[in-house]
């Protein structure tokens, strides 16, 4: 033919995917900063030069405020605050992402199903997301866990049931935008099997909008067990929970603040940073 | 002379982003007059468009007029002389808001000018209303957008732009999205209102066969420089420019056939704006590129009265290629006949809206009768909504039929989906698909899909013959092997399309479904991909099913050629027949209202009226009826036609006889074609 097949493409340049221009954002990375600094005290909690977290310093609640000895004081059975909400820390920075995953795990294949079938299958899946989501999400985890009981397992197994609906419903979007595009028939049209085109075909597409909604979750995730140790549901005693430890501050909450205030500070720095983290992440994605 | 009413001198636009500065048009200096129409043509990315924000002073927050200076009506450009332009958008969904009626976001424009009560402002957009020829402008206020079809919002998009009494109106794309027939009637009512308004225009545009109908001088535009300008006659009869040449010799030509001539593509694609060459910016693309000559910046050259080149060789005989290649010796069909469809209907069933429980039936197909012979090209054309897709989905297996037979090597495959069908009748059968953006994956490798293909169909055992059948493929498409594992992100419209088309040769097919591969494109990579189809086509022997609006390209590529009309075949006959009285009337209409790539060109002046009815509620006697302009009477709205032969497998659907049809239409006058 024509010299059109020895003239070089010139390749159409564009910006590298999402998570190579994650730098270029000052948002995301002030709320990687801030998550980095929790997993890092997370990790690190045994080796630190910490209290033990549930030994109780009976001579240190006569001066029970910050002081040298304690950093951020002690609760009222003695125990050092600083090293419990360390050790809190992990609990918190496993449980949270777990629970978050497992509901992705859960909520898109479900989204994935109602968004390529359509019809009566969209239709139930729909429906039955619609009838969870129907519930105010807190009572729906005050009925959940007084009823299966407090356990590490049980809040993740409550995560899952409220979060994997509006999952779900993302997927399902995502997926419908996609179901009629030229490429998607182009894989019927080679007979792949539903399920390769709806984890292979669809699912890989849906990664940006997924990658944002994924921080935030973690972030819900992290306020909801601290609500829950608020209301007594959280994790089992004597082991440090940030919700449980604001708890049990606000009997003295008007003599000694500090016992609920730095839990709470906690759970508000590592929620901002999950936040902060998926507002750049959209904002990337946005720019694209 | 007078003074221009439009004169732009020494113009440099500047755009700063996050990756520094690139310089969009380094020096740009042109006038229009008063009551003039300017075409500028281009490909995409040469800077056309970024013209006219610079007029419109809507560069955005990164673009910046750097240098020169824009006179309107003999005063510098500011907020304030600006008033008396106004620009009509290529795509008039984004252009209206869908939240006001017609009536109200019209009246907004007058009452920009203060002491213009609402009352006032009304009156005048019902007046504009029924200048833009909309029927019944009363009934047109009260609706919104989405109520409108494309045509219909194109046009009160321009009585909005004439709303403002301009003396110039920028057009950019104005008709790109629209059908030919609807897009020649807005060509008909832009040319009129010009006459009558003396309103000078500014028509942009990729497509030679509008600039050659509207415009009275031209500017071609390559990587914002103003490479050629003439007036339109002498552009079209002697183009200067090997640019302006080369463009010329992607779009079809008057009596040219697949078997006379070859379109001669451009090589490669326009460089980015940060690459600008040094010296003539189309010299790395140029046949005719001389070293130590076309790499020093070249100045512009007057050749004649009002015909400016800028080529320094423009004058030498021979500098660059003629303007079209010898034919590729395409395939001719043969007897054996491939894929016949006999009274072949597809019905849509929709559920009712809300919560009734009556379906909706909807015939795409009624009743297709036709023939495709091996090694041929059959083309079905029609407007957008006469089901041609919907032929393309059934035959390729995504949707079942309904009724009649679609026989393929003898064997029914209509009825039978995807899921039934046997995995060699798939490969048989394979497509290519209209937008080359949705037809890969964003997240997979180009060479991903050829892979599958492959394997699913057994046509490649074990990794090292997968990947050099992989690599034969995109050498057969002529794509650099380099590309095989890029992001569909890093190609342009045209590589995508090849990496499309290598995908479904991949599978060996005998019937190639091609669902308007090129209307998506820029003619000159337009070009390239329908040349590239016929030579594989000669080597193949493969059987295309091209399925198009564009009756030019089909009058080029076509063996046979199948007009659809509200899912019926309303004429079909051997390329030669269908181009030549007598036609039915709806391909009379089509054929006069394609935009002919000649300013002399004698075209009959048929315009339907309205839009493609709703296939839901089809009228009991022709199709066509309601929109027919040589309607007989009242037979035509009750009584199906007879289909009439006129010999060589030439068929008419029409209650008119051939012999009429004949007559009338010779009478009127020689078509183009022929």
């Amino acid at each position: 033919m024509t010299a059109i097949d020895h003239l070089p493409a010139e390749p159409v340049t564009r910006a590298p995917g999402l998570l190579r221009r994650l730098p270029t954002s000052g948002v995301a990375m002030c709320g990687l900063a801030l998550i980095l600094v929790w997993v890092l005290a997370a990790i690190l909690a045994p080796v630190l030069p910490l209290d033990p977290p549930n030994k109780s310093f009976y001579a240190a609640l006569a001066h029970s405020a910050p002081s040298a000895a304690h950093w951020l004081g002690v609760d009222k059975s003695g125990r050092d605050i600083l090293a419990r909400i360390v050790f809190g820390a992990r609990q918190v920075l496993t449980v949270a992402p777990t629970a978050a995953i497992a509901a992705y795990l859960i909520g898109c294949p479900l989204g994935l199903l109602a968004g390529y079938y359509g019809g009566w299958v969209d239709a139930a899946i729909s429906r039955l997301c619609d009838v969870i989501l129907s519930f105010p999400i807190i009572i729906l985890y005050v009925i959940l866990i007084s009823t299966i009981g407090p356990s590490v397992l049980n809040i993740v197994l409550a995560v899952v049931i409220a979060a994997s609906p509006g999952i779900a419903r993302i997927v399902r979007g995502l997926t419908l935008e996609q179901r009629h595009l030229d490429y998607v028939a182009a894989a019927q049209l080679r007979r792949e099997s539903a399920v390769f085109i709806m984890l292979v075909e669809l699912l890989p597409n849906c990664r940006g909008p997924l990658i944002t909604d994924f921080c935030l979750r973690i972030g819900y995730t992290i306020i909801t067990i601290g609500i829950m140790g608020f209301l007594g549901l959280g994790l089992p005693p004597p082991d440090p929970d940030w919700g449980t430890m604001v708890k049990e501050g606000t009997v003295m909450i008007s003599v000694h603040p500090y016992v609920s205030l730095f839990p709470a500070i906690a759970i508000v720095t590592l929620v901002l940073g999950f936040n902060l983290l998926a507002d750049g992440l959209r904002e990337l994605a946005l720019k694209e | 002379m007078t003074s221009p009413l439009l004169s732009v001198e020494n113009l440099r636009v500047e755009y700063h982003g996050a990756s520094g500065a690139v310089t969009a048009i380094p020096d740009l200096s042109f006038a229009v007059q008063a009551g003039e129409s300017y075409g500028i043509v281009g490909e995409s990315g040469c800077g056309k468009s970024t013209l006219l924000m610079a007029l419109m002073q809507h560069l955005g927050r990164t673009g910046r007029i750097a240098g020169g200076r824009i006179l309107f009506d003999g005063a510098d450009l500011t907020a304030a002389t600006r008033r008396g332009i106004a620009m009509v958008y290529q795509d008039p969904n984004a252009a209206l808001n869908p939240t006001m009626t017609i009536g109200s976001q019209l009246a907004e424009v007058p009452m920009l000018v203060p002491g213009v009560g609402k009352r006032e402002a009304l009156d005048r957009a019902r007046q504009i209303l029924a200048d833009v020829q909309l029927p019944n402008p009363e009934r047109v206020m009260a609706r919104y957008p989405h109520q409108m079809s494309g045509g219909q919002k194109q046009r009160v998009v321009i009585a909005m732009a004439l709303l403002a009494n301009p003396k110039l109106l920028l057009l950019d794309e104005p008709t790109t999205g629209l059908d030919a027939t609807v897009e020649a009637a807005i060509l008909d009512l832009i040319s009129e209102l010009r006459a009558r308004h003396n309103t000078a225009l500014i028509y942009i545009t990729h497509n030679l066969g509008v600039v050659a109908q509207v415009c009275d001088r031209v500017g071609v535009m390559y990587l914002g420089d103003l490479v050629e300008e003439a007036p339109v006659r002498a552009l079209f009869a002697t183009p200067k420019h090997p640019y302006t040449r080369r463009l010329m010799a992607c779009v079809p030509h008057l009596g040219s056939t697949k078997h006379s001539t070859s379109f001669l593509p451009i090589p490669g694609q326009p460089p980015s704006l940060a690459r600008r060459p040094p010296g003539c910016p189309f010299g790395p693309r140029c046949d005719g590129f001389a070293p130590g000559r076309c790499d020093h910046p070249v100045p512009d050259e007057t050749t004649e009265a009002d015909h400016r080149v800028r080529c320094i060789r423009w004058a030498e005989p021979g500098a660059t290629l003629a303007a079209s290649a010898a034919p590729l010796a395409p395939s001719l069909p043969d007897d054996e006949v491939v894929l016949k469809a006999a009274d072949m209907s597809t019905v849509y069933t929709f559920a009712g809206s809300g919560f009734r429980a009556r379906k909706v039936r909807l015939l795409a197909n009624a009743g297709l009768s036709f023939e495709a012979h091996k090694g041929g090209v059959l083309a079905i054309v029609g407007e957008s909504g006469s089901g041609k897709s919907s032929f393309a989905r059934v035959l390729s297996g995504l949707y079942p039929s309904s009724d009649g037979t679609l026989a393929f090597g003898g064997v029914d495959v209509g009825r039978r989906d995807v899921t039934q069908r046997t995995a060699a009748e798939l490969a048989a059968i394979q497509m290519v698909f209209q937008n080359p953006d949705a037809t890969l994956n964003p997240s997979h490798s180009t060479e991903f899909p050829l892979r599958r293909v492959l394997k699913k169909f057994g046509l490649a055992k074990g990794e090292r013959a997968i990947s050099a059948e992989v690599d034969r493929l995109f050498d057969l498409v002529r794509l650099p092997r380099g590309l095989r594992r890029q992001r569909p992100s890093r190609l342009s419209g045209g590589q995508k399309q090849r990496v499309a088309i290598a995908r479904a040769f991949a599978a060996q097919p005998q019937i190639l479904v091609a669902d308007e591969p090129v209307s998506a494109l820029d003619v000159s990579v337009q070009a390239a991909i329908v040349n590239l189809l016929l030579q594989i086509q000669a080597d193949k022997r493969t059987t295309i099913l091209f399925i198009s609006h564009d009756l030019a390209l089909v009058h080029h590529l076509a063996d046979h050629v199948v007009v659809m009309y509200l899912g019926k075949v309303m004429e079909q006959g051997p390329v030669g027949r269908l181009f030549a009285p007598p036609f039915h009337p709806y391909t009379e209409a089509l054929l006069s209202a394609i935009p002919v790539a000649d300013p002399d060109a004698v075209q009959s002046r048929i315009r339907l009226k309205g839009d493609i009815p709703s296939p839901i509620d089809v009228p009991p006697g022709c199709r066509f009826a309601s929109r027919c302009p040589r309607r007989i009477g009242d037979i035509c709205d009750t009584i199906p036609p007879p289909l009439r032969d006129t010999g060589e497998g030439h068929e008419i659907l029409c209650h008119i006889p051939v012999m009429t049809l004949s007559e009338l239409q010779t009478k009127k006058n020689e078509f183009v074609f022929n």
